[in-house]
């Protein structure tokens, strides 16, 4: 059982869909949207909400800074 | 336990730091010069130099640098920006001065200013992205190139009895007593994107102090020149980039510096 729980928060609008950040995440919890933002490009999102540990690894790799990682202890 | 409950401010980890602007930036999806622009930026924010930091722009890709990161800025002819950044730091000794360049713009066109300022010991920080190529007119060969890599201007790889050898300009900087600094980091891993903050931030306070010149290179990638996705372009770097380009520090010297 995981020690901690966090969510990401996606700046849609600023995301250009590199999924660097989806290769980066250690529980392989990201994934692409089916939807566009404005810019055209298929934004990410977390897929699986329950996984997420908040290790913010999709953060720093994320070249657009479009990424916010909120965590807690359990 | 639902993510609203986890969105509060104390629970914060990480979020995109205040001193790079809200613009969307122009680089291509991937892009090394995000990350870079991203760990500047936090450099800066932790050190709480905002307002004594003055950036050099160059021409390349990141010539419209002064349009994120949320610091004075002066834009330099192509190569010229350590010539501009010695002139800013001359003037005003007590700000913290540093470049950001490309390969084509540090190792080709600026060559000669990058050399003699590195030998004056000029009190600023070089951030050198090198990737290989000249990716904003196209990815035409640089003189960074690898053997044998493929570009727009020379289709069937880099021909070294033709175009001479890849250049490795830090190796050469770091030969120069000027230099009190000279490392070479990579943006693709989290642990080498922490190791990089830690470079940026001891070359910024190199030139708060008045060691030397602290020359930064990054090997990055440029996913679109080489006509890759960035995750793909990201292994093709640690294999054939790192061979060449061998990460680490390859100078760290407390250099006397006289007082101008």
């Amino acid at each position: 059982m995981a020690k901690f729980k966090g969510t990401v928060v996606v700046n849609t609008d600023r995301c250009k869909g590199c999924e660097l950040c989806v290769e980066a995440c250690p529980s392989h919890i990201l994934g692409m949207s089916q939807h566009c933002n404005t810019k055209g490009y298929h934004y990410v999102e977390l897929k699986d909400e329950e996984a997420c540990v908040g290790c913010a690894s999709c953060g720093y790799v994320c070249p657009d800074a479009c990424l916010t990682i909120y965590k807690v202890k359990l | 336990m639902t993510a609203k409950d986890i969105i509060k401010p104390e629970n914060l980890v990480y979020t995109k730091t205040k001193i790079m602007t809200d613009t969307p930036m122009h680089y291509c999806p991937g892009c090394s010069h995000g990350v870079i622009h991203k760990l500047i930026s936090e450099a800066i924010e932790e050190m709480g130099i905002q307002d004594k930091t003055i950036g050099v722009a160059p021409v390349g890709c990141a010539v419209f640098a002064y349009n994120y990161i949320d610091i004075d800025f002066q834009e330099a002819a192509h190569g010229r920006a350590p010539a501009i950044a010695t002139a800013i730091k001359r003037l005003q000794p007590d700000k913290c001065v540093f470049t950001y360049q490309g390969d084509g713009d540090l190792a080709a066109i600026g060559t000669a200013e990058t050399i003699h300022a590195c030998n004056r010991g000029e009190n600023i920080a070089i951030f050198f992205v090198n990737n290989a190529i000249y990716g904003m007119t196209g990815g035409q060969m640089a003189p960074t190139t690898l053997e044998g890599m493929k570009t727009a201007t020379c289709p069937y790889g880099r021909n070294t009895d033709l175009y001479g050898f890849p250049l490795k300009i830090s190796n050469l900087l770091a030969e120069l007593d000027g230099t009190c600094y000279v490392t070479r980091q990579s943006v693709h891993k989290v642990a080498n994107i922490v190791r990089a903050k830690k470079a940026i931030k001891k070359a910024l306070q190199n030139s708060m102090d008045g060691k030397g010149t602290s020359v930064v290179e990054f090997v990055s990638t440029c996913n679109s020149g080489w006509k890759m996705s960035p995750h793909k372009a990201n292994l093709w770097m640690e294999e054939n980039m790192f061979a060449k380009y061998p990460l680490g520090d390859l100078k760290d010297t407390e250099k006397k510096h006289y007082e101008k």
